[in-house]
């Protein structure tokens, strides 16, 4: 779901006809990706489109940023300490 | 639109066998223990050094968690990892990311590594999940109360 909506604005009709789940099982899922924040929608003409909402997925990238900072520093001092001590 | 893989650089004075072999074998030994996704407190961080072998962490008990597998096997090069923990720290076998740690020779005493960690729209599928419609009231909650305190840090 998530991907079908990343590939741009989509309604629930749209997205209901090419995903195996009813259309109100797409409502709520959609309701399910707007409360957490990674999906944002507009009126237009009498439904709702649905995009990817690019502060959701730069608050998920930000943290695994951050993760493999921490992660590859830690990395990088066990190296040189490994090669400092065959030396 | 996807989203853009985590890219990361950084320069080690070790030379390439050396790094490699830390960053694979010698991974419990300097992977921080509060990155756990077990019940109880970790021990080690396992990479199986072949093609399909897992990736996992054991607890101090010996309880073994998988996060995800070996994709591509290149020492002293080339390793690739299948990330499969979702938005919350769970192992998925359905879900994949991956990991592709390069590791370049640039001198007897100097390796450059380049990380990728790339396929992050599955996360957000899996957020769906959690968040509730199949599994529980939970998901990214943990995630950005994660993030939160990190930011917050």
């Amino acid at each position: 779901m998530f991907e079908l909506v990343a590939e741009g604005p989509v309604s629930v009709g749209n997205l209901a006809l090419q995903l195996p789940i009813s259309r109100p099982a797409v409502s709520q899922h959609l309701r399910v990706l707007k409360d957490a924040g990674l999906v944002i929608d507009r009126p237009e003409g009498n439904r709702r489109l649905y995009r990817v909402d690019p502060r959701g997925i730069a608050e998920l990238r930000a943290y695994l940023d951050q993760f493999w900072d921490e992660t590859l520093e830690a990395f990088a001092r066990a190296a040189e300490h490994a090669h400092e001590e065959t030396t | 639109m996807s989203i853009e893989p985590v890219r990361k650089q950084i320069t080690v004075a070790a030379p390439q066998a050396t790094a490699f072999e830390v960053f694979t074998a010698g991974m419990g030994g300097w992977w921080n223990k509060e990155h756990s996704i077990g019940d109880e407190p970790l021990d080690t961080v396992v990479i199986e050094p072949r093609v399909g072998g897992r990736w996992f962490e054991r607890g101090k008990t010996g309880t073994e968690c998988e996060w995800g597998a070996v994709a591509a096997w290149e020492p002293p090069s080339r390793v690739v990892l299948t990330w499969q923990l979702d938005a919350d720290w769970q192992y998925d076998p359905d879900l994949r990311t991956e990991v592709e740690v390069r590791f370049t020779d640039e001198g007897p005493e100097t390796t450059r590594i380049d990380l990728e960690h790339r396929g992050l729209e599955a996360l957000g599928d899996r957020a769906v999940a959690l968040r509730g419609v199949f599994d529980g009231p939970t998901g990214w909650t943990g995630l950005l109360q994660l993030y939160t305190e990190r930011v917050a840090a």
